[in-house]
């Protein structure tokens, strides 16, 4: 009965030829290979395509307009997860060694893919970049090295949403004695902020209450009634997919205000309003890049990709949330390679010299300008214990039809945040018998 | 013309009991157990090794645990992944709770936990039947998704309620490469397999046929139905707890609850649909189909459809044939692959005389 | 505002939630009944449909002949599946069957994804999702005119299947085959075409599940999950009741957000987000006591 395997090994020789057999991409050697984990099926479908269909235009238009990074072109070959954590793994051991040099970073693009394989990256020193997402502790590079939670992660953009509510209601003091509810997806993704918020709750002396919404959320009366009998000042929305539109809507049959809803960037994109219709009017969300095509980037990528009908995503989606974020994605991911070019040579890169890069990234508002990102992407630098780098958001508000911007950046509360961080990170350094590394001796 | 039993007579209730009666049968299991502990290791590199064919006997793991409880005790589940997260959770938390536990003991307690749970959301299954019972499990599948995201302890009060396995020591060595964590799934898998062989063939094997076949006529002949029942709960359970508690440590590393979700115990129910309902070698056969299949077409699709607009298209179509393979595979041989396997193999006992 | 009153809030809001997931189990006890197929792709449909009618309005085609189209197009699928995946499968085992209707769902999901693509799509049937000022004002709780709007849309759909099932010809005959395939055959009824209307009408409710549902929650991917919400339903109804199905909705509906408001509120917030599992265990315990659901056939078993 153990005959099996040997059938399977059949089916999988006939794979093997499939997989291996020469493609196109891995002929010259000037090319620097990425992987795009992407999802085109599934329940996040729209979040997959627009993301890397915008990191993808991207990197096809630094490869028409300068002819690549320096004079290393972009390859980049797709693997679909369908945001299964077994498929993206399968995706990440596929995609890892393709190219000249293997795979430069990896954007899992997916909190579960990211647990799952940032431990991989870091045996492969490959790194594995959550932007805006993963586990927040992985700030801490000492314990990650090989992880970058870059340009902002969950916890610290909570810290600017406990910010922002306060801007709002005209001062941090004013805090003290309001309701807030924090409405979350009861996955490893929503509940990443719960412990922060209760520190801040106790900090400011606001009153928090947290609802987990079960996946995939299609039905939340009961938890919207239960919020109306609190009547909270302020909603947290920590949605992902479906459980956004419905949650706005039953904000709305409950008659709360939108204005005083605030969501995170996964409750932040035009997927997420445009099916509540018009109760999402006034809906705010953090993002760590705003949406709109007025950017000289997009206005380049419309020039060199999207007009010659090499866009990898349909036109209309230039400019969404997620198309943008995939464009910031590509703009810092690109200026990693460039900076680790610096040390490394013009030459494709292994995922080992890239992390360099990625550690030692200076993005000053100067070269954000010069890269035609100003405005689109907030100046980063990080270093060999920190991973984050930014940490920065703004605000945006719906106004029915789109998305406006409605506050500068604002800081995340660091010194709150990282505490905490370096706290989780000891507990899994210990957990797992890890030494971290020094920092004072890495330059 | 080689494989022919002819001239092998059975002189011993001992032969004729033997798992493999036919002695062509015997060098070929023994061939390819060579084949897989040696030449596999040596020949595949980490990417198949580590994310094929790993992830592939462990499934099948958890194939042969169905297997046992809808194919031949004949009670349809869809809790199979809930089954399988008991095993993972109770396998992590044995691990850091009690370090002095080897691991492999870890993993074979972490297969009774998941047995106990099982006999309890076994315990329906007594009033309840067919599609009622299967919606019925869907309670357990969720129930236990829901504890693990719920309760801290199990996670050990991580914040975001994921777990992550600790390196694995196995009398002294350490397992952290994709060839020793193959090597490691390889044993377990190949100890269950013979061990779910053996159990099917015997007096539990075939009082679970006959409830499935009859419940009512096998209570007549003198099997209690209680112990049956139950036992072909635990023992199925077991297997996939230990095949979660594997899923963990040697494939995914970091998991959450959601890792187990209802579309994993969908996809285990796949495989021993397509591999053949009742059969142990189809729950390889199944797991193999079902693993390499979306990956096949996702690499013909990455070929094909490399960086333009038609790779939506491309991505749904993969979704398309899936769906349609599973259609024909049905109605070509609704018994599965191990039945065109046994096919062949009857063809190839008379070849090339068919007459 | 008083417990009362907010306990029939919850009470109210859960049988409405309740009607909605009877429109999805609907089309499983329909398809059940007349072949004994436990369609799993029945979620698959909903949004199939929701995605076709969507992607037609999209074409510049107004509601009506839209709604028409996507019907027309909901019963060619049906036709073909009878076709190609139910008749060469008759007298197998029921799993294989089960296992044929999984097989469906991905089909179908990849079809309507391909032919319409993955994005989100807001679907607006002009009625407002906020409370009825009526209602409000007289009985001083509030209700969502959308959710009345379902409610009378479950109700006529369900007065005209039952229309169509006791007074009509053909009705006749599918109650026929429910009850004995071979001896509805032996007296000439054709099967093919029994099911091949059993499956058109299965379309027609998750077409009406679609576009419901779809302007709730945006015609999306997700859509096809309501199939998970309508499965205690189901058990509990008993899977060849239309009654049943209505029945088991408001039940497992009320009970659902009435555990959630106030097992939370019991528990102080620890025990929370049981929507899941929830109506499963509720089912599963009521199976205890009837196996075959409030309204299921009695299983009759003979040596």
């Amino acid at each position: 009965m153990k005959k099996s395997v040997l059938a399977s090994l059949a089916i999988g020789a006939g794979l093997l030829a499939g997989a291996s057999s020469p493609s196109p991409v891995m002929a010259q050697a000037m090319e620097q290979f990425m992987p795009i984990p992407i999802y085109r099926t599934g329940p996040y479908a729209a979040g997959g395509t627009g993301y890397f269909g915008g990191f993808m235009d991207y990197m096809a238009m630094v490869n028409a307009r300068d002819n690549g990074v320096n004079g290393v072109k972009m390859i980049w070959e797709e693997c679909e997860t369908a945001y299964d954590n077994a498929r993206g793994v399968e995706c990440y051991e596929r995609l890892k060694g393709k190219g000249p040099t293997g795979a430069a970073m990896f954007h899992p693009l997916s909190t579960g893919i990211t647990y799952s394989t940032f431990e991989k990256g870091t045996a492969d020193k490959v790194p594995v970049v959550s932007m805006g997402y993963g586990r927040g502790d992985a700030m801490v590079g000492s314990v990650f090295p090989y992880t970058f939670p870059l340009v902002t992660t969950y916890w610290s953009q909570n810290t600017a949403k406990i910010k922002f509510i306060g801007m709002k209601e005209g001062g941090m003091d004013k805090l003290k004695g309001k309701k807030l509810v924090n409405v979350y997806h009861d996955s490893a993704y929503g509940k990443e902020t719960i412990d922060i918020l209760n520190k801040q709750a106790a900090m400011y002396g606001f009153e928090i209450k947290h609802f987990p919404v079960a996946h995939p959320g299609l039905d939340q009366k009961a938890i919207w009634l239960q919020i109306k009998q609190f009547a909270p000042d302020w909603v947290i929305l920590r949605g992902w997919g479906v459980m956004n539109p419905t949650a706005i809507k039953e904000a709305a049959r409950i008659g709360f205000p939108r204005e005083k809803m605030l969501g995170v960037w996964w409750s932040g994109s035009e997927e997420d309003m445009r099916p509540a219709g018009t109760a999402a009017k006034g809906f705010y969300a953090a993002g760590f890049h705003p949406a709109g095509k007025n950017f000289p980037v997009l206005k380049d990528i419309e020039k060199f990709v999207q007009s010659k009908g090499k866009g990898n995503i349909e036109a209309e989606r230039m400019g969404t949330i997620y198309y943008n974020r995939g464009v910031v994605t590509g703009i810092i991911s690109l200026e990693a390679i460039r900076t680790a070019q610096e040390k490394f040579g013009k030459k494709p890169l292994t995922g080992e010299q890239v992390q360099w890069g990625l550690e030692h990234l200076n993005l000053t508002a100067a070269r954000i300008k010069a890269l035609g990102g100003e405005g689109l992407v907030q100046p980063i630098k990080t270093s060999c214990n920190d991973h984050e780098g930014g940490g920065a958001v703004k605000f945006q508000q719906w106004d029915g039809e789109k998305w406006t911007v409605v506050s500068d950046w604002i800081d995340a509360d660091k010194s709150l945040v990282r505490p905490l961080a370096e706290e989780s990170a000891a507990k899994y350094a210990k957990e797992k018998g890890i030494t971290p590394r020094d920092c004072s001796k890495e330059m | 013309m080689l494989y022919r039993e002819a001239g092998q007579f059975k002189t011993s209730y001992q032969k004729d009991q033997a798992i493999f009666p036919i002695r062509q049968d015997r060098i070929a299991v023994w061939a390819l157990l060579l084949a897989v502990f040696i030449a596999v290791p040596l020949l595949a590199d980490d990417y198949w090794l580590g994310s094929i064919i790993t992830p592939l006997l462990v499934l099948s793991l958890a194939a042969i645990g169905l297997n046992i409880l809808t194919g031949y005790a004949g009670q349809l589940s869809l809790g199979t992944a809930g089954f399988m997260a008991v095993g993972a959770f109770a396998a992590y938390n044995l691990n850091i709770r009690v370090p002095e536990l080897p691991l492999i003991v870890d993993f074979l307690l972490a297969g009774v936990f998941a047995a106990m749970v099982g006999m309890v959301f076994g315990l329906p299954s007594l009033r309840i039947k067919g599609f009622y019972l299967a919606v019925a499990t869907l309670a357990a599948q969720f129930f236990i998704e829901w504890v693990f995201t719920h309760v801290g302890w199990f996670t050990n009060y991580s914040s975001s309620g994921v777990i992550s396995a600790p390196p694995m020591h196995i009398l002294g060595m350490t397992i952290d490469t994709a060839v020793e964590k193959y090597l490691l799934t390889l044993s377990v898998v190949a100890v269950l397999a013979l061990g779910a062989k053996n159990m099917v063939r015997s007096r539990i094997g075939r009082s679970w046929m006959a409830v499935r076949d009859k419940d009512i006529s096998a209570e007549v002949i003198g099997i209690p139905l209680l112990s049956t029942k139950l036992s072909a709960f635990g023992i199925s359970s077991f297997y996939c707890g230990v095949a979660g508690a594997l899923w963990t440590y040697c494939y995914l590393g970091t998991v959450e609850p959601a890792a187990f979700d209802l579309n994993r115990s969908f996809q285990v129910l796949f495989m021993i649909i397509i591999g053949g309902v009742g059969s142990i070698l189809g729950s390889f056969l199944g797991a193999g189909f079902i693993v390499l299949l979306p990956i096949l077409l996702n690499n013909i699709a990455a070929m094909i459809g490399h960086g333009t607009l038609q790779a939506d298209t491309m991505a749904n179509l993969e979704h398309i044939i899936f769906g349609g393979l599973i259609i024909f595979f049905l109605i070509v041989e609704p018994h599965g692959l191990a039945r065109l396997w046994q096919i062949a193999k009857e063809k190839l006992r008379l070849w090339p005389f068919p007459y | 505002m008083s417990d009362l009153n907010f306990f029939f809030e919850v009470l109210i809001g859960g049988l409405l939630s309740g009607v909605m997931y009877s429109l999805v189990a609907l089309g499983f006890v329909l398809i059940y009944k007349a072949s004994g197929v436990f369609n799993f792709a029945q979620g698959s449909m909903v949004l199939f449909a929701a995605l076709t009618f969507v992607g037609i309005m999209e074409q510049g085609i107004p509601f009506w002949p839209a709604l028409v189209v996507a019907l027309v197009v909901m019963m060619v699928l049906a036709v073909g599946i009878e076709r190609v995946v139910l008749r060469p499968l008759v007298n197998q085992p029921q799993i294989s069957l089960f296992m044929a209707t999984i097989g469906l769902s991905y089909l179908l999901e990849g079809l309507g994804q391909g032919l319409w693509g993955t994005q989100v799509r807001a679907l607006d049937l002009g009625i407002e999702d906020m409370p009825n000022e009526t209602i409000q004002t007289m009985l001083g709780i509030q209700v969502s005119t959308f959710d009345i709007f379902s409610a009378i849309s479950a109700a006529l759909l369900v007065g005209l299947l039952a229309l169509f099932f006791n007074k009509t010809r053909v009705g006749l005959a599918l109650r026929a085959v429910a009850d004995d395939h071979q001896a509805a055959l032996a007296v000439g009824i054709p099967l093919q075409h029994v099911w091949a209307i059993v499956w058109a009408a299965a379309g027609l409710v998750a077409l009406v599940a679609g576009l419901l549902w779809g302007s709730r929650l945006g015609v999306q991917f997700s859509l096809s999950l309501v199939a998970l919400k309508a499965l205690p339903v189901l058990i509990l109804g008993g899977f060849t009741s239309i009654a049943g199905a209505i029945v088991g909705g408001l039940i497992i509906g009320a009970s659902e957000k009435l555990a959630e408001v106030y097992i939370g509120t019991f528990t102080g917030g620890a025990v929370a987000a049981v929507e899941n599992w929830f109506p499963y265990m509720l089912a599963l315990v009521f199976l205890l006591v009837r196996p075959q659901g409030l309204f299921g056939d009695k299983i009759i078993e003979r040596v």
